[in-house]
């Protein structure tokens, strides 16, 4: 296991991270769209960015502000305008895959079983299922889902369906995880209870984490680092320390130390003209 | 009863218990309830035979014609199945090479939804020049009429599949044709079995549309000649007999969905 977070991003090639985190270097990175009159919008200003080795790192910011762009640039399902981005030292051209990735929606298949489902990269990827079955059961029943494994995704609660996206996500144990707005559809309760498993099993791999949130408590309650994004066009504003410890559980969330981030961040937006 | 069911005499008059004999008791009770206001219509209003005939008139055509009804059905059933099923087998393709490749759309959609717009059963004279009277212009006509509906709930099945699912198997490295096999085409059946239901039902009225026109065998042409006998319990008796026989191939093809599909919100036992 690694120290908590040292956040030296020195691509230290000989060192070995603990388990397998990938570095992510967003270097001056932009997009411009074309828009349906063939006017262009900036979507994302250059933007400067480095993510160590299993850190976990938040990208907070209002609607539109390119968050999931940012996201969807670094993992290279988007192509970038200006700048590169490299992980691991090279240069991303075309979607990378070696990483899992959770959305907003659960994007679960209702024709597959639960089970099924969580076997799906191996379908897509052209994996042999047989051989990933034990790690999917596993996964599934370290966040509570056994005995669901032959059920369909429609019997399942929004909080169930979620957890089985994240196995989906974990099959393969990448090294890096991309999140957009995965818990942005639960009610509060199950997404207290969400963060807190990601968080635990956080600790135990060390992945590096993206992920986008619209809730400064939750960016707050999980970060090493949390980057706040100006309104269209989107770009850094400034990127925040959470210097809270670990492991964290809830209680943090009522100590002075998280108050004052989360404020930290809120003045930001309230200068932004995002809260009034 | 196959469920367990409140231990009440005539529980199964609920409506919400199901099973095949109480979907039977249902169908038996409605069935007889028709034929009971049928009957009475007739007595009470005192049609003559040739415009409404008693019911067991009725059965009595039908019996005493029972070969001619069999033979003619085996015809009609023919033809309605051939061209339902070149049907599917032009439009399902279709649909997918144009799903697939923008300039198959750009090159076939045009001239389709042109040929859409004809009422097809307007081509069926033109059939009998090209094929003359026999079994080849009701399949064409029931081919036609099956065609489109089932090229454009597949093209709209095919299409509607969830953007971030195509960015989520891309993040896995899927190939297209994975996508395609895996993702598209499951998530395309429940609006291809919308397409495929429609079709079923209008494979019969293309079937018999032929036969009125082009026909020298078939139960549309039984139809006609009933009409010009006055044989109006003839007429009824048959038009039972095709119904029956249409909703027998709309059940199959419901049958084909409920297994291919069960995972359908459609299908599910909570949602009927």
């Amino acid at each position: 296991m690694s120290e908590p977070v040292e956040r030296s991003v020195e691509p230290d090639a000989a060192g070995t991270p603990a388990g397998r985190a990938t570095q992510i270097d967003i270097d001056g990175v932009g997009k411009t769209f074309t828009g349906q009159d063939g006017e262009h919008i900036v979507a994302l200003e250059g933007t400067d960015l480095k993510i160590g080795r299993g850190e976990f790192v938040s990208i907070v910011g209002p609607s539109g502000c390119g968050k999931s762009t940012l996201l969807s640039l670094v993992a290279g399902l988007l192509e970038t305008s200006i700048g590169e981005v490299r992980i691991d030292g090279k240069a991303v051209n075309g979607p990378y895959t070696d990483l899992g990735f959770a959305f907003q929606s659960d994007l679960l298949l209702d024709w597959r079983t639960v089970l099924r489902n969580v076997l799906l990269q191996c379908d897509m990827r052209g994996l042999d299922p047989k051989a990933h079955e034990a790690r999917a059961r596993e996964l599934l029943s370290s966040v509570g889902l056994d005995g669901f494994e032959d059920k369909r995704p429609f019997e399942l609660s929004g909080g169930m369906r979620q957890r089985v996206a994240l196995c989906r996500a974990l099959l393969l144990d990448p090294p890096m995880l991309m999140m957009d707005e995965p818990f942005g559809a639960l009610d509060a309760l199950t997404r207290e209870q969400m963060q807190v498993d990601l968080l635990e099993m956080w600790q135990t791999s060390r992945k590096t984490v993206l992920f986008v949130t619209h809730s400064i408590s939750e960016a707050v309650f999980l970060s090493d680092r949390i980057i706040v994004m100006t309104p269209r066009p989107g770009q850094v504003r400034e990127v925040i320390d959470v210097d809270l410890g670990r492991p964290r559980d809830l209680n943090v969330r009522d100590s002075a130390e998280f108050g004052a981030i989360v404020h930290r961040v809120r003045v930001l937006f309230q200068e932004m003209g995002v809260i009034h | 009863m196959e469920k367990p069911t409140p231990k009440k005499q005539f529980g199964f008059l609920s409506a919400k218990s199901r099973g095949w004999h109480v979907d039977a008791f249902w169908m038996l009770l409605s069935l007889l309830i028709v034929l009971g206001l049928w009957e009475l219509l007739v007595a009470v209003f005192n049609f003559p035979g040739h415009l409404l005939p008693r019911p067991l008139a009725v059965a009595d055509a039908v019996m005493e014609h029972w070969e001619t009804i069999v033979d003619n059905s085996y015809d009609t059933t023919i033809a309605v199945l051939a061209g339902y099923l070149l049907a599917v087998v032009f439009a399902v393709p279709i649909a997918i090479l144009i799903v697939v490749s923008p300039q198959v759309e750009r090159l076939l959609y045009p001239p389709l939804v042109a040929t859409q717009s004809i009422p097809k059963i307007a081509l069926a004279p033109l059939f009998i020049v090209w094929f003359g009277f026999g079994i080849e212009t009701k399949i064409s006509v029931a081919f036609l009429i099956c065609f489109f509906p089932i090229v454009v709930d597949t093209i709209v099945g095919l299409r509607s599949i969830d953007p971030g699912l195509i960015q989520l198997a891309r993040s896995m490295g899927a190939t297209p044709a994975r996508v395609f096999l895996k993702l598209r085409l499951p998530g395309a059946l429940p609006s291809m079995f919308g397409g495929l239901k429609v079709a079923s039902a209008l494979a019969v009225v293309g079937a018999l549309t032929g036969e009125y026109i082009a026909s020298d065998s078939g139960l549309g042409y039984i139809l006609l000649s009933a009409s010009g006998e006055m044989n109006t319990a003839l007429l009824f008796g048959v038009l039972i007999v095709l119904s029956v026989l249409a909703m027998i191939f709309f059940y199959a093809i419901e049958l084909l969905e409920k297994l291919l599909i069960p995972w359908h919100v459609s299908q599910r036992t909570h949602a009927r």
